[in-house]
Formats: structure tokens, sequence, C-alpha cells
């Protein structure tokens, strides 16, 4: 495998500084693969792909009657980053996530910082993350958010910015673990000579977490991770990690309110459970509380819940602070409650509620992104250069019709790095999405996922949209 | 154990246990026919009564040849009871209680369902013998991995109670099914045939060499009594009894010989009556009514099961 027809173009390239020059922590890497044959890198990647298929590692696409179950694409060229660079990484997320459960324990409390005007009140009512019902909750240890996958993203000046915060059931934590593990097979003695740091113990941190959630409540905490089941498209990921921590997996329908607290069926009849790490929405959690046509929740939790008998991670009304207008505030938000400047900045954002932003982006709607503030995954978004008139036409109509319901935010020129294709290396575009964990403290994970969008420049990495993943390496020490 | 997870196990060991069955009548009954004289009925009718789904079997598909009942037993997937279908809940179980079960297990059963799903009609039938093997030794090998892999607990006990209860139907049908086809006709009395026949029975059952190691000759009666009472050979009606006995007081905890549950009672007098009654009563007194009664306590057998284990209990309303 020679590099020496690998172009960067004009984007910012994780493994190159430019053509033929790797950076330094992938000098290693590079040469490894410069050493192997072309049929032979295409062998290791066909082996790492039938590990995946063998071990089930799949996920489930919506609206593919077919075969719900695919393969994640994965492309064994591992995402490298370096030791000082990850520090400002780790840096910034916890500053955000500080900042962010702050906001959100204020906003279900006092309110200040819509009463000092920081942020309009009805940003917050009118969020559909924003729940009635969780106001004056005290969930345990004041976090709200205790399992974030914050999406990062470079753009052409080498800059990391924060593209989504994605605080309400994050998924994707599971490829990092098994893309390791099938990298170990695959280039061992880079592995080994590139001092990576390791992702295995995440499972024994979230663990430790979910539990101190109960601390001082019961000494042997019963935890369950609560999913809506197998045809969900994180199911794979909810069987893992119950597997990695030795916890029950439970659907809606194995849990019932019974005598004030929440238990589960079993053979032997009703087990008392206190701490739910829930993979479902926040409404679909309780009919009593919020949708009457969930099937999915179990009738009565919320109440338990706001007795104190059951802790739920994440707290229930955690997604307000996952609107994107919100997500927009969260520079001022940092600012407000830690009186720093953010360290990981946003992508500028245009909240088509102000007139002016509307404005802006309805004059540009052909060289801007725009989001629906309430959806996630890839869906209710267009990309205006690659949109044809009429889909611009739609959003124009939407966003004059629902202003409050829409952001835009100019067109990112996601970093890239090669990825095999048949029998050499094309630059594609990728994001990260690193973990972090808040309980007593703050928790980032090591690497994190990265999502490569596996067309041709194609912006979009999301899995049900043609992505892949890669693996991600952090440096344990700054090279040479 | 969750009472989901327990029902997820119970029928990811029947619905395995249910293919490798299938594969074996299927396998054993080609072979068969190509032991008969040209001109001799083709019977593959027979393997469809064995299913219990002859309706339908003649709704979908009419006539009762090769070429139908080995597609519709093997790769119809809009029958609940093919193969490709057994193994593709079996896998869809496990996939809902992967975290219960070892990963070899799992690892296994996944791949071995691809490659069933993906193998095409043409090729199986042009080497039949070697695709159907290859069926009954994913079964096996997926029984072997549950036994050297996963903790005997309660779940395992589940996995096993299933897969018996499974066997000991299985192994309750194509005996009545067969038992009267073969009974000897006056012509065929002494013939080649004849003996085939009987063989086949046993091979169907995976039976024949533990037979000729039990009884030696073949003899009809002796045929019913190695099938449906014999102690030790595990795929006999009483011995699956037994150990799914065994795995119903393991799951309770209570001693044997005495019941805590309805199963566990319904199971204890059936096991009791296969211990003291001789295959000459049986005969005597019927055997096609003998098994027809039995089959309707094994099915009494499973809906209490369900009942007692699986079904989820009503929600008591809380008071407030």
């Amino acid at each position: 495998m020679q590099f020496d027809r690998y172009d960067t173009d004009d984007f910012y390239d994780e493994m190159f500084v430019r053509p033929g020059v790797p950076r330094p922590g992938s000098i290693l890497l590079a040469q490894i693969l410069s050493s192997l044959s072309d049929g032979e890198l295409a062998s290791r990647q066909k082996a790492a792909e039938a590990g995946l298929f063998n071990m089930g590692i799949t996920f489930n696409v919506y609206g593919h009657e077919a075969g719900v179950e695919k393969v994640w694409p994965f492309d064994i060229i591992p995402r490298i980053v370096e030791a000082n660079e990850w520090a400002g990484i780790e840096d910034g997320l916890r500053q955000r996530i500080q900042a962010l459960n702050l906001f959100i324990d204020d906003i279900y409390h006092d309110r200040k910082i819509l009463k000092d005007g920081v942020i309009p009140e009805f940003v917050i009512s009118s969020a559909s993350g924003f729940l009635l019902p969780c106001v004056g909750l005290a969930p345990p240890l004041g976090v709200w958010c205790h399992i974030a996958g914050i999406d990062l993203v470079r753009d052409r000046d080498g800059r990391f910015y924060v593209l989504e915060d994605n605080l309400r059931c994050p998924s994707g934590v599971s490829y990092v673990l098994e893309n390791r593990e099938i990298l170990k097979r695959t280039f061992p003695q880079v592995f080994e000579a590139s001092h990576v740091r390791p992702v295995d113990d995440y499972p024994s941190r979230l663990l430790e977490m979910l539990r101190s959630l109960a601390a001082g409540r019961v000494d042997n905490p019963c935890v369950v991770l609560l999913t809506p089941g197998p045809y969900n498209s994180a199911y794979y990921e909810h069987s893992f990690l119950t597997r990695e921590m030795g916890i029950e997996l439970v659907e809606g329908r194995d849990l019932v309110v019974r005598d004030g607290f929440v238990c589960m069926r079993t053979t032997r009849g009703f087990e008392r459970v206190d701490v739910i790490y829930r993979r479902i929405d926040d409404v679909f959690l309780d009919i009593e509380t919020f949708r009457s046509d969930s099937m999915l929740g179990i009738p009565g939790l919320m109440r338990v819940y706001r007795e104190g008998r059951v802790a739920i991670a994440n707290a229930p009304g955690t997604g307000v602070a996952d609107d994107k207008v919100v997500y927009g505030y969260v520079p001022d938000i940092v600012r407000y409650y830690l009186g720093e400047e953010i360290r990981i900045p946003n992508v500028p954002t245009y909240l088509c509620w102000r007139d002016d932003d509307r404005q802006y982006v309805l004059d540009h709607l052909d060289a801007l992104v725009v989001k629906a503030a309430n959806a996630s995954g890839g869906y209710g978004m267009m990309i205006g250069p690659h949109a044809t008139t009429q889909e611009r036409d739609e959003f124009s109509r939407k966003i004059q019709d629902h202003p409050r319901e829409y952001i835009a935010q100019p067109v990112v020129g996601l970093s890239r790095a090669p990825v095999i294709v048949e029998n050499h290396c094309e630059g594609r575009h990728e994001d990260l999405r690193p973990f972090v964990l808040s309980g007593k403290d703050i928790y980032v994970l090591p690497g994190g996922l990265t999502r490569v969008a596996l067309r041709k420049g194609s912006l979009v990495v999301n899995s049900s949209q043609g992505g892949g993943s890669k693996d991600t390496w952090v440096l344990d020490r700054p090279e040479n | 154990m969750l009472s989901r997870v327990a029902d997820a196990i119970y029928w990811m060991s029947r619905y395995v246990e249910r293919a490798e069955n299938t594969a074996r009548f299927i396998d054993v009954n080609l072979h068969l026919m190509l032991d008969l004289p040209a001109g001799f009925a083709r019977q593959w009718k027979p393997l469809i009564a064995v299913t219990g789904d002859e309706t339908l079997f003649q709704k979908r598909y009419g006539q009762a040849t090769e070429e139908h009942v080995v597609e519709f037993l093997t790769f119809d997937r809009s029958y609940p009871n093919s193969i490709v279908s057994c193994l593709s809940q079996a896998r869809e179980n496990a996939r809902s209680i992967r975290e219960i079960i070892s990963s070899e297990m799992w690892e296994h059963l996944n791949a071995f369902f691809l490659t069933v799903q993906n193998t095409r009609p043409d090729l199986a039938a042009d080497a039949p013998h070697d695709f159907y093997t290859e069926v009954k030794m994913g079964c096996h090998l997926m029984a072997g991995i549950t036994n050297a892999t996963m903790s005997h607990g309660e779940g395992w006990h589940f996995g096993r109670l299933g897969g018996m209860m499974e066997r000991a139907d299985k192994t309750l049908r194509i005996l009545d099914v067969k038992y009267f086809i073969l009974l000897p006709q006056v012509q065929d009395v002494g013939t080649p045939f004849d003996n085939i026949g009987w063989s086949a029975l046993l091979k169907s059952a995976s039976a024949l060499e533990m037979y000729r190691i039990a009884f030696g000759l073949i003899h009809p009666s002796r045929v019913a009594e190695f099938l449906i009472l014999h102690p030790e050979f595990p795929r006999a009606i009483h011995y699956c009894l037994r150990k799914a006995d065994r795995s119903l007081h393991a799951i309770a905890g209570s001693p044997a010989g005495t019941f805590a549950n309805e199963p566990e009672r319904l199971l204890g007098h059936l096991c009791a009556e296969l211990s003291y009654r001789p295959i000459g009563d049986i005969i005597g007194g019927g055997l096609h009514e003998f098994l027809d009664m039995f089959q309707y306590r094994l099915n009494e057998i499973d809906q209490t099961i369900f009942d007692t284990f699986f079904a989820l209990r009503p929600i008591q309303k809380e008071k407030s």
C-alpha cells in the first residue's frame, strides 16, 4: 500500500500534514501500512469485517423491510489523536458537561439563567425536551446527564468544534470497544508500539457510576439496563453493555411498580430494582406521566422516581439541554455558570427564531446546513449545497412556518482520513464522538467513536445514512 | 432470572432441537427412498404427518412429492417449523438474551443460521446428505457449546427443559406415524423391505446402533419399547422426560420425588408411569391411543411451564 497517490485536497487530514508526510503520531502506522502489499491490507480488512459479522455486531435500520440487521461498515486504518491534542479535548468536554448539568438543574429549579435574561424563557418552555413533570425534582448527586456522547468535528482550520451534544441516550460506545478488539488483532505490533490508551474499562466505570446513584439508599444496588427491545437500532449495544457489566437487560414489560418500588418479574417472583440505565426516550418512560400510547415504559415509574426509590440515568428531563436551539446558547451557559470562556467552541449557529438570523438563513439556504431543533441521527436535516431547489423551498417554508424549530450552520469542511477503497486509500470525511460519564466526578473515555462518511464527498457520517466507523487511538505520551 | 429471559432460553433450545430432528427425518427418508425398489410408493406424506401441519401443507403445496416436502420442511420461510424458520427463531431468541448466554453460543448460532439461510435450495438438493449432516452437526455443536460454556444454573436448566420436551415430542410423533405404516403386512413379513423400514425408523431417532447393542434383532414391539421406555438412550421418551424432570426440580429447588408446582406434579406423574409400565401393557392397550394421550399430556405440561414461569402476571394495582 503506497500513499503516493493519496491526496489530501484542501481539507485537514487526520493522518497526513500534506501528501506523503504523516503527522508525528501516525508515522509508525504509515510505515506499517506502506510495508503491506495492497492485497494484504485488503485481506486484513476482510478478516476484520468477517470478525464483526460473526460476532453479530449489527445495527438496525428503520424503514428497511427486508433484513433489519446490518453490519456496520468498519475501516481498519485507525484514527490517531495525539496526547496533547486529547488533553485539550478532555478539558473542554469536562467544562461543557459540568456547565450543562448546572444548567439543567437550574432550569428545573430556580431558573436563574432565564431570570437573568441570558436565555429567553420561551426557548425553554417550547423545547420538546423540557418536561414539566420534572420541575423541582432532585436527581441523586444533583447530576442530570450521566452519560453524554458529544459530537466533535474538525474544520479546515484544524480546530475542533462541538457539533451536537447528544445528552439523551447517546449510542456507539459498544462499537468503540468492539472496534478496539478487532484492531488489536489486525495491527498488534503498531498498536503495542504506539502506546494507545485503553478503552476496555469503560463498562466498569459505567457500572461504578450507575451504582453510585443508589449510594446511601441500598448497599448492593440492583442496576438494570432498560431497552426498547431487539428491534431498536442500538439493541446490540444494550445487550453488549449489560453483558460487560453483568447486569440484567430488561424491557418495559419486565418491570412493574409494586408496593412503591420498581420490580422486575422473575421466575421466582418480583425483585427490586434500584437503578435504571434507560435507553428509551423520556416520553416513553411512563404512560401515567408522559405519552399515553407508549408500549415501552412502566406505568407509575415516575412516582417511584419522584419519591427517590429508584434512580434513572440519564435523568428524565435531561433532553431540554439537547435541543439544538439550547445548544446555540452553550457558550453563554458556560460563561454564566462557570465564569469561563468555552474551550471547545460551537459551530457558528443561526437561530431561526431571531429575525436577523432567519433572514440570513433564508438568503443563504444554498450554503448552510439546516437542522430541525429536536431531531437527531441525521434525520430532519438539509445540506444546502447538496440539496435540490425543491428541497430548499420546502425547508424555506418550514423555517418560516416554525422558526423556533430550526437552526442553521455553515457547512463544516469536516476533516478527512484515509480509508481503504478496494486496493487503495482515499480521503473520507469524519467526526468524533467521545463519551463522558458524570457521577461524583467526570470521566472522559480516551478515544470515542470515529464515524466516517464512506461515500465519496459525503459529509453525513450517521450509521443510518451510509456511514462507517474507525477505531480511535488516543496516544499516551507526546511523540517526538 | 427474568421470566422473559427464561422463556427465550427455553424456546431457543426447543427450536434448535426441532431443526435437528427435522433434518434427521428428511435425511433418513431420502436414504430410505434410495433403497426402495422401483415402483414402490414414495413415502413423503408421513413426514408431514409427523409435524402435525398437514392442512397447512395441503393448502400451500398440494401433492406430497419429495420436492414439495423438502422445500416445505427445509427452506419455507413462511412455515414457522421449517428448518430455516426454526433456526431463525432460535437466533432471535438468542439475540434477545445475549447477555445471559455465552458469546460462543451466540456466535455459533448466528453464523450457523446465516450459513443455512444463505444456502441455495438447488445446491442443497445436489448433495442433500451433506447439507442435512451440516444442519444436524450445527445443532449438536450448539448443544455441546451450551453444555461446555454456560453455567449449569437456572438458565441452562430452562434450556435443557425446552430441548428435552421437544425431543420427547419428536420421538413420540415419529414413532406414532411410522409404527402403523410399518406394522407387518402379511406379504412383507421377513422381506428385506420390512427390515429396512424398521431400521429407518430407528435411524430417524439416531437409535439404530444403540438398539442393536440393546436388543440385537429388530422386532416391532422391541422398537417401541426402546424408543419409549429405554432409561439410558438419550432420545427415548422416558430418558428425555426424566432429564426434563430433573431440570424442573433444579429450577424450583424442590427435592426429587416431590413437587412444588404444577409442571413438576404432572411431569413426575408421567415419569412414574413410564418407569412402571411394561411395553406389553402399553401395546395391549393400543399403542396409538397411548401415544395420543401422551402427546396431550406433554402439551399440558408445556402449558403449565408457561403459566408457572413465563406468563406475565397481571399488574397489581398499587394502593395509592
